[in-house]
């Protein structure tokens, strides 16, 4: 090829016109990327990435991600973010606690947001949780009231705090209406195994549970089968399951992830915990509309969820934090 | 009081046994294949990540339009694909066996991830599909306990029950299963009557890993309706173990098979029993602790094809 004026020209046209793209994006939107252990289908992570992506829609952010990140290769993911320049680092760190925080130290000028078990730490490592234990505790009143046999079912992956606080909540709110309904507590020692959930949960239904708490993905699927009904975490699983699912428990994490995108692009993120945020009181949890079950939850009940509800943003009713591993009790 | 007897009526529970079965039948499928290969000599460890294409294969086949047994062949070609890489690498070139297996299963695995990525970049919850129904068997299925076990199942389960009579009858009663035996036992001596080494053994490894893979389909074409990642959570693992369990023998095979899902089966339903009293990680170690108990009972006299895990080169002394 022989290097025509025209050729030149063109090259140096491209050239600059990258740069002038690289330096408006430099300017303008804060750069956000996410560091999934897991796929982003997962329900818990599914949560962070559709309030990112909505921030990226709305043209607040440039997003983006690597999922299914092992803990052991988590910390140089990290370090490899934050070397690009990304203004914000968003991820879930409950199997690297102390490395996450070692790497935070050493990019002082990049904003970590992490899920976390512990307190925010040093001048740039914030921290999250799904604590949505408050509309885990309407749904258990909700629960309360429809179960016929009194005896219902919680299949779970670990026994870790997130888990354990969300299941007490749930049958906090059980008890609050219904003192006399039992529970049997199974763990599947496992994230990701739905047949394995699944089998789980028929045994439950054989003893006798008529409403599962479904902490894993088969609980429902098993529910449905066996014509027993189902409460959802995380996520609003009734679209999937209209006949199962009385009612979910949702996390929002946009008003988390908003907070964080504008302290960041005002240049005043610090270090705090980002907890609260996942309150009712800041939208960070509520309870799904009650769809396909509107007329089948008695009116009473309704009632009674919508009081407790406002009691509950009013700062009226605290729910109780319990981390401790729930047990059957029957 | 009421417990003390809890733990035996759980035996009387038809559900139960259904649940045995039901949880059993990737793992015969498993062990099928890995009988297969093993019985040709070639340890076959890339069957974790075997039925995990399997299980994302068969499933988005289905996904995308497939018709369910159609799902099922082209899971079962998948898998016979990657076992014919094993071949490739372990029977003419001669390779280890053991790392080559576990580097097909690290192949397979992430394979499967990029590929669903692939396919699916933007989803949200893992799409669903219609997946076999348990089918009964008029008449047989309403005998007490091992009727519904046994005849209330999925088509798969019962695919599973006939590969094994299949599985046997060819390995012990015809030419080609009696060629299969003697190159995992003495290759030199096969090689003598005119018995191919080469071709037979990479025979054995694709029909050992197509099984493997419907293995894994199962999970996600009867157990369930969707793909996971890490879905197949080391039942692939199990079966290696299975194997010895069955001294290399398709009929043993089903029984390990069934015992260990039965282990299983009857965990979930004890740890809720007396879950109060006793940790529940002890009641998850269960089956894989009494399988290492019944795997050290079995193995005093087992007879491993002598020929395993050594390469054959032809006119080698």
């Amino acid at each position: 090829m022989t290097w025509t004026k025209k050729s030149v020209y063109s090259i140096i046209w491209m050239i600059a016109s990258v740069s002038i793209m690289g330096v408006s994006s430099l300017s303008a939107k804060p750069k956000v990327a996410a560091i999934y252990t897991l796929p982003v289908e997962q329900q818990w992570i599914s949560r962070i990435h559709k309030a990112l992506n909505a921030s990226k829609a709305r043209g607040d952010i440039e997003y983006v991600f690597s999922e299914s990140v092992k803990n052991t290769d988590y910390e140089r993911v990290m370090r490899e973010y934050a070397d690009k320049g990304m203004d914000l680092v968003v991820g879930e760190v409950f199997g690297l606690e102390r490395g996450a925080r070692k790497v935070a130290k050493d990019y002082p000028g990049t904003a970590f947001l992490m899920g976390s078990s512990f307190g925010p730490t040093g001048q740039n490592f914030s921290v999250f949780d799904n604590w949505i234990h408050e509309p885990s505790y309407l749904t258990g009143m909700i629960a309360g009231a429809m179960t016929k046999t009194n005896k219902m079912g919680v299949v779970g992956g670990y026994p870790i705090p997130e888990v354990n606080r969300l299941v007490h909540a749930f049958m906090d709110g059980v008890r609050a209406v219904n003192p006399d309904v039992k529970f049997m507590v199974t763990f599947i020692g496992s994230w990701y195994d739905p047949p394995k959930a699944k089998e789980s949960a028929f045994a439950q239904i054989e003893r006798g549970a008529d409403i599962l708490y479904a902490e894993r993905f088969g609980v429902s699927d098993a529910a449905k089968e066996k014509g027993v009904l189902a409460i959802g975490n995380v996520i609003n699983t009734q679209p999937d399951y209209p006949d199962t699912v009385i009612a979910s428990a949702i996390w929002n994490m946009e008003a988390t992830i908003d907070r964080a995108v504008s302290k960041v692009a005002s240049g005043s993120f610090e270090a705090e915990d980002y907890g609260q945020f996942s309150f009712m009181k800041y939208g960070g949890g509520n309870l799904a509309p009650y769809g396909t079950f509107e007329y089948r939850i008695p009116a009473k009940v309704k009632k009674r969820v919508a009081e407790r509800s406002q009691e509950i943003k009013d700062g009226l009713f605290r729910v109780n934090v319990n981390d401790a591993e729930p047990k059957s009790t029957m | 009081m009421e417990t003390s007897i809890a733990w035996l009526e759980i035996f009387l529970n038809a559900s139960f046994w259904v649940a045995s079965v039901r949880i059993a039948t990737p793992l015969i499928f498993g062990t099928l294949g890995e009988v297969i290969c093993e019985r040709a000599g070639v340890l076959n460890l890339g069957i974790e990540g075997i039925m995990t294409i399997g299980a994302m294969a068969g499933w988005m086949a289905v996904y995308q339009g497939a018709g369910l047994w159609s799902g099922l062949f082209f899971a079962a070609a998948c898998g016979g694909i990657f076992g014919l890489l094993h071949a490739m690498l372990t029977v003419p070139l001669g390779l280890s066996q053991h790392v080559t297996g576990i580097g097909i299963t690290l192949l397979a695995t992430s394979l499967t991830s990029y590929v669903y990525r692939l396919i699916l970049p933007e989803v949200n919850s893992p799409p669903r599909i219609q997946a076999f129904e348990p089918l009964e068997i008029p008449g047989l299925s309403s005998i007490p306990l091992i009727g519904e076990a046994l005849f209330n199942q999925s088509p798969l389960t019962y695919f599973a029950f006939i590969s094994v009579v299949v599985v046997s009858y060819v390995l012990y009663r015809t030419p080609f299963g009696l060629a299969i035996q003697m190159v995992g036992e003495n290759p030199a001596a096969a090689e003598a009557q005119g018995v191919d080494v080469t071709v037979i053994r990479t025979v054995a490894v694709v029909c050992g890993s197509a099984f493997m893979a419907v293995g894994g389909a199962f999970l996600t074409m009867s157990a369930f309706n969707a793909f996971f990642f890490n879905m197949i959570n080391g039942r692939g693992w199990i079966c290696i173990a299975l194997v010895v369990f069955a001294s290399w023998r398709p009929g043993k095979a089903l029984l390990g098979a069934f015992l260990f899902a039965a282990f299983d089966a009857y965990q979930m339903r004890l740890q809720q029993l007396v879950g109060t009293e006793i940790p529940y990680q002890i009641f998850l170690m269960m089956p894989y602790v009494l399988s290492i108990l019944a795997l050290i009972v079995m193995s005093r006299r087992v007879g491993y094809p002598q020929a395993l895990m050594i390469p054959y080169r032809k006119g080698e002394r």
